[in-house]
């Protein structure tokens, strides 16, 4: 059978953007092993609810790792303890009775909180925006066997492409760096012939903007890695740093 | 109401050729002056959206997420079908098609499914010049693997996350285009309703999700690409925040309903270990490729499994449909599960499951090969289960995935109100009353990318250009009007039972009595049941916070308040159906075997709903679009 535990929980409360914030405290009996992590804050937020308490917001959608809405601080790691998984696939097994918990929402000058969890990450948006694709029309691909891709780069490509978004990487950079982010993406277009045409323009573009953001720069501490939920490789920052300076230098 | 398929004439290969020759233009110079809203950026939304804006119209882009790249389309595990025949074992569209006409049980419109799979090679071209890094062979070319339902090899993927790269090529196009400034994005924002004026769509009315403010955008044409609604079962593989709200609210201005009964329980499924569940995780189909699904043959066989000895695990696919094995459709797997089950012979500690199993396979390739192919699946099971699906069997169990069901809509892809379209998921189109694995993503972005496109300049350009009403016409205010007053409504209830309550017990009653299984008496139960948990909601809810904030609760009341209404619907319309047919199994009308009975003479039809009133009891009235087979012959499913 199952094993049930209790949790006490201290979590961050910030009414907008303008407010100061605060966290409070709640302890949570009953806590099954097996709930996810974003589960164990359902059961809160019922508990609170039923006090007549205001629940605490957080941001989630698939809960299984994929679409990168969750982006909690759990202990001051982002996504928690356990390597590799996004806070949604975190299970309280990984926890044990009468632990303590502080969930924090990213800290980011780019990432303004929007309530308690929640923050803006359009940031990240804005990124893409600048240059994160290939610029071809609906319509006009040629047909898809055309072009052979060797299959370790296109392995490679995939490997950067898997990128959620979660900014988990600025999160728990001490820059509050979007490197990885960035690097991520130039990194899977630029392994594909596909995205090469547009090589130097996209890194200018994506650089730039990831700079006009707010997000510091790198220092290769590596702490991005450390938490990626997807493990993206932090080769990807030195590639766009290469890539940035090549480009930078011939000025075009 | 009248339904008008609008389908072409002439013979099937060329209906859509002949269509697209006839349908009108909108000239460069003119596109510029319609603007277009799109609400939903999973492939269909994201696609259509990126390729409207291409084609030089303007676009605005809604979701509820707080990015586009965010849509659940990005769960989508296993792949994509497309008829390229690149593994030359026989391929074709046609035999696309068929299989697909066969997957649906023969409840879907030909012509669609036709064109379906005829633009499915386009799809594939364009997600490779986007950069969608597939898997490739090493001599780099793409690879392909094998789906339910097919005898081919045909469906293209990108490890197990063929569904997020493809919507991140949609996005990144769609961004390209916000770039331009073609495409005003609207993310975090949720729609409430559409409005009509001299009944033409003509705009909506959202919600911005952060303020909590009421806002009206007025447009010459809306697409909703708003996805499924297999939520209304609460537990679902749907991401949390998936729902009914724009499609349903767009039901209740007068676009029919179509085949709401028909809804997919996906047979591979991490299966359900306790009440605080909030929702399921799909293990990909494709793992039934090397997979083996078994149970014990004894009842309450409680050995490891890795102690039952060949002979006395029962390989019940295997054994009952020799000819596909454990790739039989979706439909038919979770049959079996349950009925298995329901013979007592489940595992784990609910009983409610059966081992996929990959010793076998293992052994046959060797654990790297079964890595490369499933890692990150194995990894995901790990996660969740806590075992090790390298050293003992996963247990999995069906649950619900995908709904066929959606908005009625033509050929043209546009609802019963004129200027409206559904996309994807959201329209009942192309699946009939089962859909074959791998081919939601070719939908959703067949739609998008090369349907869409054309057909909606064919509206177009019937409209006069640049034509507005203004945003302070009446129909606008009244829509607005009607969305804050539900809200209000909602927020003033100030019951004693949560949101998640009510849905959880609403849940549970549509998945016991609408879901694998279903007969006359349970549904009219249900009925009965869902309108008294109804009464209670509206009386009794807790619904937190204010309206003008960030209030992710009261987000979730109005999709569940919509999700009551959906459900009574389902019930009305799996009871009208006097027949089984793919996903919908009726227990009365199954053949000696126990498969789906289906009654043509009867039942060929779309059901399509249209909406009269709620009072207590919801008004639906029934019309029914025939379906005329002119290339299939309709046939007993057999994958035996």
């Amino acid at each position: 059978m199952s094993k049930e535990m209790t949790i006490h929980l201290k979590y961050w409360k910030q009414n907008g953007p303008n407010d100061a914030g605060h966290f409070e405290e709640y302890t949570l009996d009953n806590v099954n092993e097996h709930m996810s992590f974003l589960e164990m804050l359902d059961v809160l937020n019922e508990e609170l609810m039923l006090a007549d308490k205001e629940p605490v917001e957080f941001d989630y959608d698939c809960r299984e790792g994929i679409c990168g809405s969750c982006n909690l601080v759990i202990n001051g790691q982002a996504h928690g303890p356990k390597a590799r998984v996004a806070a949604c696939q975190l299970h309280m097994r990984n926890y044990k009775d009468g632990d303590h918990i502080t969930i924090e929402p990213p800290r980011a000058a780019a990432f303004p909180v929007i309530k308690d969890l929640v923050v803006d990450r359009s940031a990240f948006d804005r990124i893409i925006e600048a240059g994160g694709y290939v610029s071809v029309k609906t319509g006009s691909a040629g047909e898809a066997n055309a072009i052979l891709v060797e299959k370790e780069k296109a392995d490679a490509a995939f490997d950067y492409a898997t990128c959620i978004g979660c900014g988990a990487c600025v999160a728990a950079c001490p820059n509050a760096s979007a490197s990885l982010f960035t690097g991520a993406k130039i990194a899977h277009l630029n392994k594909l012939p596909q995205g090469e045409v547009e090589r130097k323009n996209r890194v200018v573009a994506m650089v730039d903007q990831m700079k006009e953001e707010g997000f510091g720069d790198c220092s290769n501490f590596a702490e991005c890695e450390a938490v990626c939920p997807v493990g993206i490789s932090i080769s990807a920052i030195a590639e766009m740093r290469r890539d940035y300076m090549k480009a930078a230098l011939r000025g075009d | 109401m009248k339904l008008d398929s609008k389908v072409p004439g002439g013979p099937l290969e060329q209906k859509w050729d002949k269509h697209l020759k006839d349908i009108n233009l909108v000239a460069p110079n003119n596109k510029r002056k319609y603007e277009i809203i799109v609400v939903g950026t999973g492939l269909a939304g994201g696609a259509a959206a990126a390729s409207f804006a291409e084609l030089g119209y303007n676009v605005r882009s809604f979701c509820i997420q707080d990015s586009a790249r965010r849509a659940h389309s990005i769960a989508a595990q296993g792949g994509i079908n497309a008829a390229k025949n690149y593994p030359n074992d026989g391929d074709s569209i046609w035999r696309l098609f068929y299989d697909t006409i066969k997957g649906g049980d023969y409840r879907s419109r030909e012509s669609n499914v036709y064109r379906l799979a005829q633009v499915s090679n386009e799809i594939i071209d364009q997600a490779v010049a986007q950069g969608v890094p597939f898997a490739r062979e090493y001599g780099g070319t793409l690879a392909n693997r094998s789906f339910g339902g097919a005898q081919v090899s045909r469906t293209f993927y990108a490890r197990g996350q063929t569904g997020q790269q493809l919507l991140l090529g949609a996005y990144q196009a769609m961004m390209r285009q916000v770039h331009t400034g073609k495409i005003k994005y609207h993310p975090r924002h949720e729609m409430l309703d559409v409005v009509v004026i001299d009944g033409q769509a003509r705009g909506i009315i959202t919600r911005d999700l952060v303020s909590g403010e009421l806002n009206r955008y007025e447009a010459d044409a809306v697409v909703l690409a708003t996805g499924g609604y297999g939520n209304v079962f609460y537990l679902s593989t749907n991401a949390k925040n998936s729902n009914v709200t724009a499609a349903w609210r767009a039901h209740k201005k007068g676009a029919a309903f179509a085949n709401p009964c028909y809804v997919q329980v996906h047979p591979t499924c991490i299966p359900v270990s306790g009440d605080y569940q909030s929702k399921l995780t799909l293990m990909s189909e494709s793992l039934r490729n090397d997979g083996r699904v078994w149970v014990p043959r004894k009842k309450g066989d409680d050995r490891h499994p890795n102690d039952i000895p060949e002979e006395e695990r029962y390989y019940y696919l295997e054994e009952r449909y020799p000819a596909f094995g454990n790739l039989v459709p979706r439909d038919v797997a979770s049959r079996n599960a349950k009925m298995v089950c329901d013979d007592g012979l489940g595992v784990g500690e609910t009983g409610l499951a059966v081992y996929l199993d990959f010793r076998d396979a293992i052994k046959r390739d060797g654990r790297d090969t079964i890595e490369a192919k499933y890692g990150n699946l194995f990894e995901m099971y790990e996660n969740i289960a806590g075992e090790n699906p390298y050293k003992q069997p996963m247990k999995i169990y069906p649950a619900v995935h995908y709904t066929m069901g959606g908005l009625w809509v033509d050929y043209n892809l546009q609802t019963t109100i004129p200027g409206l379209y559904a996309a994807g998921e959201a329209n009942f189109s192309d699946h009939g009353a089962n859909r074959l694995g791998a081919s939601a993503l070719m939908q959703g972005l067949s739609d998008g990318y090369f349907v869409l496109p054309y057909t909606i300049g064919d509206y177009l350009a019937k409209q006069e250009p640049g034509k507005r009403y203004g945003t302070d016409h009446e129909a606008f205010a009244e829509a607005e009007n009607a969305a804050q007053s539900k809200i209000d409504k909602l927020l003033n209830v100030n019951g004693n039972r949560t949101i998640i309550d009510f849905h959880r017990t609403l849940g549970k009653i549509v998945w016991d009595k609408i879901g694998i299984a279903r007969n006359a008496e349970g549904l009219k139960s249900a009925i009965e049941e869902i309108r008294e948990l109804r009464e209670e909601f509206w009386q009794n809810v807790k619904v937190p916070g204010e309206k003008n904030n960030y209030n992710k609760y009261l987000e979730f009341a109005g999709r569940v308040a919509d999700f009551f209404e959906l459900a009574e619907l389902m019930a009305q319309d799996a009871l009208d159906r006097e027949e089984s047919a793919g996903c919908h199994l009726r227990e009365e009308y199954q053949t000696e075997e126990g498969e789906a009975l289906r009654n043509d003479e009867e039942y060929s039809y779309v059901a399509a709903w249209e909406y009269k009133g709620l009072n207590g009891k919801l008004e639906e009235q029934l019309h029914k679009e025939n379906l005329e087979f002119e290339f299939v012959e309709l046939k007993q499913r057999s994958y035996k």
